[in-house]
């Protein structure tokens, strides 16, 4: 590992319970590792396993029952919701399964939306950021299409966009691509090769392992621990896979 | 501010991409504001114009009746009581009072009168010279009968218009005709001057006036007054005037101190004020029964807002996965709401001033919409609007991030 990066994200003993009736389901048990700045980190897992609770913990949606989470050197543990909220405007970038764009709402006031809830940005330069970000996505020609104009591609690059705006610490992506048919996963895994070359700290929680194969680093979960953690050692390019793939009949 | 802006204008979105839903749910508001204006307009316009009918009548006038001014719903009294003013009381006050400017007693039946085939039924008042003073009358045909008249209970009388009417429909010339009031003829020397209707739908032009002699001994045969009509110097003189009064008559019929007056004195002014207060406490009532469908349609708004909330719990999830906090989502919930009800709050005081500017020209109803009533509505519509806003909101902000931004 490299040691000289700059840890983004470090996790000590992090554990979560539920309490459900009056059994406590432990869904963490003990989850600690350290995240580097530029990164493409995969977390793999089946169903149960604690992934989207340990994305919860990473999104800052959450807090841990016991350890300790450092986002950027700050403890998220004791942070009150307020603080949370600002932390998660300020340094996490979130993509979802399901997009979650807003409705009936263009691109770029989708994209916008993060900023929004930061006082400092004027709304020029919030403009300007929101532009830069959907073209970085390959977007700039459909700034003011609206969430149900776009197709599913579509609609997932500006959530890409939106995650990228606010130029998080870490992009959190959650199934990224499981809404998405191949190719356009591909298209997508291509997208995301792209920001990690340009320094972007990417957390990918996904189920599929072919995704896997084109990140740098991959974690699996079972029953709330860690099973194994290793670099990927031959990354492969999405970019490639996509021209492999069969054109489109029709 | 500028984040205030942002939520304002993510609100008035909200709103647009469900008008008509926003609308509906306005629309309750839209009606209770405009029932509220409304009942407020008719009420206020009444009291408006029963206080100019008043006062045109005169504000100095005062009333004297006989026996114990028992108010409303008073134990019915004997009738020698109501026998109490005589014309040495009308003499007396004539002569002494000096709050007083004009003097006349007043004799007063009703029946039927004839003139030929045609009769019609009205009021016979009989009256002093000063009488036309105090009320203002003014003959426009013939003339008043005279001092003479009434030293020799002369059967004369002024008509008003619509006796007029009714007893010479084919347009004859009254004054110098005689007609009958039962038994006893009576010559027209004069026509009064129309008054029209007064505000509770009386017409006042129906009526006859005889020299109170002429009343008391031709047609009533009874020496007693049924009242006495005065006129104060002005208007601030008429408290003055009326403890004079009450002190020579009290000297005049000898009644002891401590004892109770066996007349009563009213002011108009004072009816004046009793008129205004029974219109007001109307106007309440009706104003209140108003302000409840309000409150209904406060809850039809909190009703919506709940729907709306659940309906974008996603929104809300993602709002704030990307930092909005709590009270980001509730602002955004409440400035909703108040928006809702304070646009409701104006179309309805516009509906309210276009019913009531309706109400007035068709129904020929009297109609003033108060400006503190429009300002009011605003007001109220506002705490409608936070008040019933403020659950739904806190439902809004109170949502776990985590089960909000999953929620299908």
């Amino acid at each position: 590992m490299e040691t000289e990066k700059k840890v983004v994200i470090e996790l000590l003993d992090v554990r979560r319970e539920f309490k459900v009736g009056d059994e406590v389901v432990k869904a963490l048990r003990g989850v600690s590792f350290k995240i580097y700045e530029g990164e493409f980190v995969t977390i793999q897992g089946t169903s149960g396993s604690g992934k989207s609770t340990l994305l919860n913990q990473l999104g800052c949606l959450d807090t841990p029952t016991s350890g300790e989470y450092l986002l950027d050197g700050v403890a998220v543990r004791r942070m009150s919701n307020n603080q949370r909220a600002k932390l998660r405007n300020r340094k996490i970038g979130f993509i979802f399964q399901n997009y979650n764009l807003l409705a009936k709402t263009t691109a770029v006031e989708n994209v916008e939306l993060p900023l929004m809830y930061n006082s400092k940005v004027s709304a020029k330069e919030r403009r300007e950021r929101a532009i830069k970000a959907l073209q970085e996505v390959g977007l700039g020609d459909r700034l003011q299409h609206k969430s149900n104009q776009m197709s599913g591609g579509q609609m997932q690059r500006v959530a890409i966009a939106r995650a990228l705006v606010n130029d998080p610490t870490i992009i959190l992506a959650d199934e990224a691509t499981g809404n998405l048919d191949t190719r356009t996963s591909f298209e997508m895994l291509v997208l995301f090769q792209k920001l990690h070359r340009e320094g972007h700290t990417i957390i990918f929680v996904t189920h599929n392992p072919e995704i896997a194969q084109y990140s740098s680093r991959n974690i699996f979960l079972r029953d709330g621990q860690i099973k194994s953690d290793t670099l990927n050692p031959n990354i492969l390019d999405a970019a490639e896979a996509l021209a492999a793939l069969p054109v489109p009949q029709d | 501010m500028r984040l205030f802006y942002f939520i304002l204008r993510v609100a008035l979105k909200a709103l647009a991409n469900n008008k008509g839903r926003s609308f509906l749910s306005m629309l309750g508001i839209i009606i209770g504001v405009a029932a509220v204006i409304v009942m407020m307009a008719i009420g206020q316009g009444s009291k408006e114009s029963v206080r100019a009918n008043i006062s045109q009548m005169g504000t100095n006038i005062i009333m004297i009746n006989p026996g114990a001014d028992r108010g409303p719903g008073g134990v019915r009294q004997d009738p020698s009581s109501m026998q109490t003013l005589k014309v040495e009381d009308y003499e007396v006050i004539s002569q002494e009072c000096r709050y007083v400017s004009h003097v006349s007693p007043e004799v007063s039946t009703s029946g039927q009168v004839i003139y030929g085939n045609n009769n019609t039924s009205t009021s016979v008042y009989g009256e002093g010279l000063e009488y036309f003073d105090i009320k203002q009358w003014e003959i426009v045909e013939g003339a008043c009968f005279t001092e003479q008249d009434i030293q020799t209970s002369a059967k004369v009388c002024v008509v008003g218009k619509t006796v007029v009417d009714e007893l010479f429909p084919d347009g004859q010339e009254p004054v110098g005709k005689t007609i009958r009031f039962k038994s006893t003829p009576v010559r027209i020397v004069g026509v009064l001057k129309s008054k029209g209707y007064n505000s509770f739908g009386m017409d006042q032009d129906n009526l006859i006036i005889m020299p109170y002699t002429s009343v008391m001994k031709r047609l009533l045969a009874q020496t007693y007054f049924s009242g006495i009509n005065c006129s104060a110097l002005t208007e601030e003189m008429t408290d003055q005037a009326i403890d004079e009064l009450t002190t020579v008559l009290r000297r005049n019929h000898k009644i002891k101190e401590g004892d109770e007056d066996d007349f009563s004195i009213r002011s108009q002014a004072e009816m004046m004020e009793t008129m205004s207060s029974t219109m007001d406490s109307i106007t309440i009532i009706l104003v209140v029964a108003a302000a409840f469908s309000l409150l209904v349609a406060g809850i039809g708004i909190m009703n919506i807002m709940l729907v709306s909330v659940t309906e974008r719990t996603k929104e809300i999830g993602l709002r704030m996965s990307v930092g909005a906090r709590g009270i980001d989502i509730s602002a955004q919930f409440l400035i909703e709401s108040v928006l809702i009800s304070v646009t409701g709050g104006l179309l309805g005081v516009l509906l309210g001033y276009g019913i009531s500017s309706l109400a007035s020209s068709v129904f020929m109803l009297p109609t003033t919409v108060p400006l503190w009533s429009v300002v009011l509505s605003f007001v109220v519509c506002t705490i409608i609007g936070i008040v019933f806003g403020y659950i739904p909101a806190k439902k809004a902000s109170s949502l776990d991030p985590i089960e909000a931004i999953r929620y299908e």
